[in-house]
């Protein structure tokens, strides 16, 4: 229980439900503020206090439970490392992966629950066979089953959403109202919990050593000079400071961060479009599809707020490994903009997830006459 | 919106809960909660001049002269507070103010936050500097360390503090040999005394003709009401007040005097005396039931503080289970109907790994997985029982989680 309306009435139907339920409040930091601001909130101690409240009104116990330290290694430095890395980490999936569904749900079972219930709007729907199967949430809006597309068979038989099949947010809000919360109106949380006042810039500048590099454009000529390739994510337009314009006299963005050669590479808007993104670390939610060497229909999401695309998926070897990696391809019938390596790509067969990559080399919709292609080498 | 006192009691424990958390705080004494009441009913400020501030001066004076009965001091002596936190600011911040410009404070590291958070106060915003005293394995301060960091300097000591008894693992403290060595310098020493406080004598007459200043008592701990404690400061000491205004109690504490809430801590206090040499030695029997109950269920469960029953409170007993969270064992102890603590939780309720053993040298991994189990007045061989039946799958369910939590995944 985070301490926010979500999680509150998804605590109150799962007693409904006949559900025998305890509040567990995660500690994700050792020093928590004390008070919450703005929109922020999910660390502070008035949070906990909320969250204890609810509990309260509902009737079950509330334990604060301490995940600090993993949160600390496994989302808040994984997430500085990728950054330094030249990628776009998303740590709201990385806590679901690693902390929620992983160590919480871990600790929980061994202490003997069966699930870990939480306020995320997605559903789990059971197939003909029995099989359990992530599917979107009926509010699409705010459809939060991108973040948990990272969730495995084994996470997924023992998690609950039973916000699932709301219509909308505003029904849960008044939902909290009735049933006394004094949440009810608390607003939504956005941005990274970690980051208080959601300059994530400024605070990575703080925790990753900045190094002047080069900024190239895709025949790799000399434009300019950065103060840090972290500074930088693909598609950024503003701070570039090169002070020659194009040739053609369009603005430039970031196409790639090459976090190894310390450069930045731009080019015109046109070159974001990508044709094709894969990644070899991928994981399938439920029952993995029978033959995903062969090539198949699905949509494809790669963001949280973004529409999910048209695209062939497919899993193949990577070329030239010889241990047998395999990695999954997957060619957007239209070309996509807005993707960097380090972000997640969530698979969909019509509502249900299907699996996940996160993305580790793109391949431009635009061929560079100079280079044989656009693909990060990150 | 209803009337608020239809719900006072929500009535979440189960009615066979078995509370071994006395520490914590304990039941109030049913005499204190009938005076409480009574003297509630008691118009008068003590400090007014009529016949009703009269009667409350009266009520408040003899509930005065009780406590300091209890701790062996003069009635002039108690300083009544809002409870042992604000007594011992009061004793810390008013002894260093007092001393300027000395700057040195001596403390052991394994003090309640109360006296570490009040110290690290003074050294990040009034310039003290701090000197963290290490304890023994057994959680003892070392007086010949104590001897040599005052000897480094002894003119710019500006106190000494240190507990009567480790609060978590009921080590009993060398408080008379602290205080005579810090007289023979002149430096003056508070006892934060709440966890001793009714459960070992406290001899404040004697302490203070040795040398010490200022001690400190909560009422709570001990059947009186929560919200009142107070500092015995000898007629010697200085500190300079926390609380200004009306100049009540030696000017050292002004407001309003609770008259109430002395009136039940005075009961609390001469029932604890009255029972004590009975009740430390029948707590002492069944704590000596907890510590053999628990090292045969759980042979890999470590002892911690002094395993000589002369050397801790009578009624705590403090173990490590190795591989375990505490949080991990309070929790299903807590769904067995079984309360006991881990020690400290910060003011969000998380569960921090003890800085008492990390006193003592135990790593923060030992730190983890430690449990407090404390006795009182109510506590029975029942309830020793009822503990040591639901310990072995507790501890069992809580290895098997483990330290999850704390290895990164990958």
């Amino acid at each position: 229980m985070s301490g926010g309306v979500d999680s509150a009435v998804a605590a109150a139907r799962a007693v409904e439900a006949g559900h025998e339920v305890v509040g567990v409040h995660l500690a994700l930091s050792r020093m928590p503020g004390t008070l919450r601001t703005g929109s922020r909130g999910c660390c502070t101690i008035e949070d906990s206090m909320d969250a204890q409240r609810a509990a309260n009104i509902i009737g079950i116990p509330y334990y604060v439970w301490d995940f600090s330290e993993r949160f600390k290694l496994d989302v808040v430095d994984d997430f500085i490392a990728e950054y330094a890395a030249g990628r776009t980490p998303n740590p709201c999936m990385r806590c679901n992966e690693r902390i929620k569904f992983a160590a919480l749900l871990e600790k929980a079972v061994a202490l003997g629950f069966d699930a870990v219930c939480t306020g995320h709007y997605a559903s789990i729907l059971t197939d003909a066979d029995g099989n359990r199967e992530l599917h979107r949430a009926s509010a699409w809006a705010k459809d939060q089953s991108y973040v948990l597309g990272v969730l495995t068979t084994e996470q997924l038989a023992h998690s609950m959403f039973p916000l699932g099949a709301t219509p909308s947010k505003a029904e849960v809000r008044a939902e909290a109202a009735e049933r006394g919360f004094s949440v009810a109106n608390k607003p939504d949380s956005y941005d990274i919990c970690f980051i208080p006042d959601g300059d994530t810039r400024g605070w990575l500048a703080e925790r990753v050593a900045p190094a002047t590099g080069d900024i190239l454009d895709r025949d790799g000529a000399k434009l300019g000079e950065h103060d840090g390739a972290v500074a930088f994510t693909v598609g950024q337009r503003k701070g570039l400071q090169i002070g020659t314009p194009a040739a053609d006299g369009k603005p430039r963005f970031v196409l790639e961060v090459r976090p190894i050669t310390n450069t930045v590479v731009v080019g015109p808007k046109e070159a974001l479009a990508i044709r094709e993104i894969a990644g070899s670390t991928f994981t399938w939610c439920g029952v993995a599809p029978a033959n995903p060497e062969v090539a198949f229909d699905c949509d494809v999401q790669i963001r949280a707020h973004a529409d999910p695309e048209p695209a062939v998926a497919q899993v193949v070897p990577v070329s030239g490994s010889t241990t047998g990696e395999t990695e999954l391809v997957i060619t957007p019938n239209e070309p996509l903009t807005g993707v960097a390596p380090g972000q997640t790509a969530v698979v969909y067969v019509g509502t249900r997830v299907l699996g996940q990559c996160t993305i580790d080399r793109t391949v431009s919709a635009v061929p560079v006459a100079a280079m044989s292609s656009a693909a990060a080498d990150a | 919106m209803a009337v608020y006192p239809e719900n006072v009691r929500p009535d979440n424990v189960r009615p066979d809960n078995v509370y071994l958390d006395h520490a914590a705080t304990t039941p109030m004494l049913p005499a204190a909660i009938s005076a409480y009441a009574e003297a509630m009913t008691v118009v008068g400020n003590p400090a007014s001049i009529h016949s009703q501030g009269q009667n409350a001066k009266r009520m408040l004076e003899e509930a005065r002269e009780v406590v300091a009965r209890s701790v062996g001091s003069d009635p002039i002596e108690v300083v009544f507070t809002g409870g042992g936190t604000e007594a011992i600011n009061l004793a810390v911040k008013g002894l260093f103010w007092a001393r300027a410009p000395r700057t040195r404070i001596l403390a052991p590291g394994g003090e309640h936050h109360a006296t570490l958070d009040t110290i690290e106060w003074l050294e990040h915003h009034e310039g003290a500097v701090v000197e963290w005293l290490p304890l023994d394995d057994l959680g003892r301060v070392d007086v010949a360390v104590l001897e040599r960091a005052i000897a480094a300097n002894p003119d710019d000591v500006a106190l000494v503090t240190l507990l009567a008894a480790n609060n978590e693992v009921g080590t009993l403290q060398p408080i008379r040999e602290v205080a005579a060595l810090a007289a023979a310098h002149g430096i003056p020493v508070h006892v934060d005394a709440v966890s001793a406080y009714g459960h070992v004598p406290i001899d404040f007459a004697a302490l203070s003709r040795t040398g010490a200043s200022a001690v400190s008592v909560s009422a709570h701990k001990i059947g009186g009401p929560v919200g009142i404690g107070a500092l015995v400061l000898s007629r010697r000491a200085t500190v300079v007040p926390l609380i200004h205004g009306g100049g009540q109690q030696r000017q050292v504490r002004s407001g309003t005097q609770d008259v109430a809430a002395a009136v039940s801590f005075a009961v609390a206090a001469s029932a604890a005396v009255a029972e004590l040499p009975g009740e430390g030695v029948r707590l002492a029997a069944l704590r000596d039931r907890v510590i053999a109950g628990v090292r045969a269920a759980v042979p890999e469960a470590v002892l911690n503080g002094d395993p000589d029953p002369a050397g801790r409170l009578p009624g705590n007993a403090h173990f490590t289970f190795p591989g375990c969270e505490g949080d991990s064992l309070l929790f299903l102890l807590d769904v067995a109907g079984v309360s006991v603590s881990t020690g400290s939780a910060c003011q969000a309720g998380i569960p921090e790994p003890s800085h008492v053993l990390r006193a003592m040298g135990r790593s923060e991994t030992e730190a983890r997985g430690a449990l407090r189990i404390t006795l009182g007045r109510t506590s029975t061989d029942a309830d020793v029982d009822a503990f040591l039946a639901a310990l072995p799958a507790a501890y069992a369910q809580a290895a098997r989680a483990g330290l999850a939590d704390r290895e990164p995944a990958r």
